[in-house]
């Protein structure tokens, strides 16, 4: 454990490092106008002079500018500090109901998302026991859920929504119906791969006990699939966050972490954004977390572990 | 021991339709095993001895002949619950306990709770794995785990045990041991044993009876009545009468490849 803390915390240096200097090109110019109104003395003078320059030789003619790159308020690329506070301040400093805090906005998107890995997930998993147990359905339904995949989520999301918001149905539906949508593919895809998985000679040694069907899936095929079933179950439970914020650009309800993406960049809050953005990765990194703990548990109680 | 055939083959034909074209796996295979025989199905591959065996379990259905199991046909000997079947690996389930396996096909033909415990025991003492029941397979040595199969086989107590190459992946002290182990059981459960095999001293040490077969297409080129006692020791295989055996089934062997 000792020798892996040094090289996380390298990495972790090396990408904080690599920020904090992207910020500098990608802030110079706002730091230059500003530090010149101000009354510093920069180089080259002269907003329009400076306009066609490359960011990268204003930065090397200004060093002193530099910090000033790291603390604006609508930064292009706010510096990771600024992140961390804004993240900070929007779910420690403020009441968790309220519609300034990302703890709010995160409840209405965790919720769509696990309705949605719900329906999804379980729809994956009624298609792989039907595609495995039927050649038909085999050969019908599989093309569709591959070509379903092939359509850009960003173009279909908002004609669910008007679809489903046509037949009274808004707020958490749609979203989930969008979020199922992207999840049940890893699913099927997962455990058509785990239900077949058990060998011809597995297959033989329960035949020549008379097994049925549903003797062969239920002791057979099932407990054999359970290994890829937690693998799509993480990229299922990943996909659903991701169609939820899909589905919460368009939707208009003004609530989830979607919808604080879009609004920081209707307004130019770039730091909103990214708090946004850094509040929807921890939550997709704490959901694959349970589910890789629910796969140890299970596993290990089925002695695979 | 009486006479009762167990397993009547007569006239068999079995052929195979491939992509390249129809292939005979067996052809006109007659024989007959009577009640407590143990008998060995020796040839190179491609001979058609596991697709026979494979027949007797209702697992391939034959193109020709007649083929009866307990006077039934295969499959109604199946459902009969007729024969355990061995298979070449130990098959063993990952995610269940050696009981649990054993324990499988007890629950898929449904004996009660007490009984799948009662006979689980008994057939974990047969093949000498008493104490490993909570063990998983990983935990246990190759032959161990073949071991754990034929008790798995057993414990249904069918009539019949269809062995294909059971003891062909392991090495060759762990295989004389099981061999010896497989002979004691055998005079003691007084079952009929079908046993596949690449090994000569395998066969004429174990068998009753020897089949030898020869491929393309996958026929019977003699069958050997060993007069070898019933008690083996394994030093029986340095005595005369074993390498005259052994010898005779050398040339049938030989003999299947003369033309080809």
């Amino acid at each position: 454990m000792k020798r892996l803390v040094f090289p996380v915390v390298v990495v972790v240096a090396a990408i904080l490092a690599f920020w904090y200097a992207a910020c500098v090109p990608m802030n110079i110019k706002f730091a230059l106008m500003t530090a010149e109104r101000q009354g510093a003395v920069v180089s080259p003078e002269g907003m329009i002079t400076r306009r066609d320059m490359s960011p990268f030789v204003l930065a090397a003619k200004n060093p002193a500018q530099w910090s000033d790159t790291w603390v604006q308020d609508k930064p292009r690329l706010p510096a990771p500090h600024q992140v961390v506070t804004e993240l900070w301040a929007q779910t420690m400093q403020v009441a968790p109901t309220s519609k300034r805090s990302l703890v709010f906005h995160g409840w209405i998107t965790l919720s769509a998302t696990l309705l949605g890995f719900a329906i999804g997930s379980g729809l994956g998993v009624l298609l792989a026991v039907g595609i495995v147990h039927s050649r038909a359905m085999d050969m019908s339904v599989m093309p569709w859920a591959i070509a379903s995949q092939t359509i850009p989520i960003l173009a279909i999301a908002p004609m669910i929504i008007v679809v489903l918001s046509s037949i009274g149905l808004q707020g958490l539906v749609p979203k989930a119906v969008i979020s199922a949508y992207l999840s049940f593919f890893p699913v099927v895809v997962g455990m058509v791969k785990g239900l077949r998985s058990p060998s011809p000679m597995d297959l033989d040694l329960v035949k020549t006990w008379s097994a049925t069907k549903a003797q062969t899936f239920w002791k057979l095929r099932l407990p054999a699939s359970a290994p890829y079933l937690f693998a799509s179950l993480k990229i299922g439970v990943a996909s659903s966050l991701v169609g939820t914020i899909v589905g919460e650009l368009p939707s208009g309800t003004g609530q989830g972490l979607g919808f604080r993406l879009l609004s920081g960049s209707y307004y130019g809050q770039t730091v909103q954004i990214w708090s946004a953005l850094f509040a929807t990765a921890i939550l997709a990194a704490c959901l694959v977390a349970i589910i890789g703990l629910m796969e140890r548990g299970v596993l290990k109680r089925m002695g695979l572990g | 021991m009486t006479q009762v055939p167990v397993i009547e083959a007569k006239h068999l034909d079995l052929t195979f339709q491939t992509n390249d074209g129809p292939v005979q796996a067996l052809r006109d295979v007659t024989l007959e095993i009577s009640k407590g025989d143990f008998v060995s199905f020796i040839g190179p591959s491609g001979c058609g001895k596991t697709t026979f065996l494979r027949c007797i379990a209702a697992l391939e259905e034959p193109t020709g002949g007649q083929l009866t199991v307990n006077g039934m046909s295969p499959e109604a000997a199946r459902k009969a619950r007729a024969y355990g079947y061995v298979f070449q690996a130990a098959g063993l389930y990952p995610w269940r306990t050696i009981a649990g396996n054993i324990k499988l096909p007890l629950e898929i033909m449904g004996f009660s709770k007490t009984e799948q415990v009662e006979r689980v025991e008994k057939v974990l003492e047969l093949v000498d794995l008493s104490g490993f029941g909570k063990k998983f397979p990983w935990q246990l040595s190759g032959g161990m785990q073949q071991r754990a199969s034929i008790a798995r086989a057993l414990a249904f107590d069918a009539d019949i045990l269809l062995m294909d190459e059971p003891f062909g992946a392991l090495d060759e002290i762990v295989r004389d041991h099981l061999n010896e182990e497989l002979l004691k059981l055998w005079a003691r459960t007084e079952k009929t044993i079908g046993f596949v095999t690449h090994s000569i001293p395998e066969a004429v040490y174990l068998s009753t009876k020897i089949v030898v077969m020869s491929p393309r297409p996958g026929r019977i080129t003699d069958v050997i009545e060993s007069p070898l006692p019933k008690e083996r020791p394994l030093d029986i295989r340095d005595t005369p009468e074993f390498l005259e055996i052994a010898h005779r089934v050398r040339e049938g062997l030989r003999a299947g490849h003369a033309y080809d």
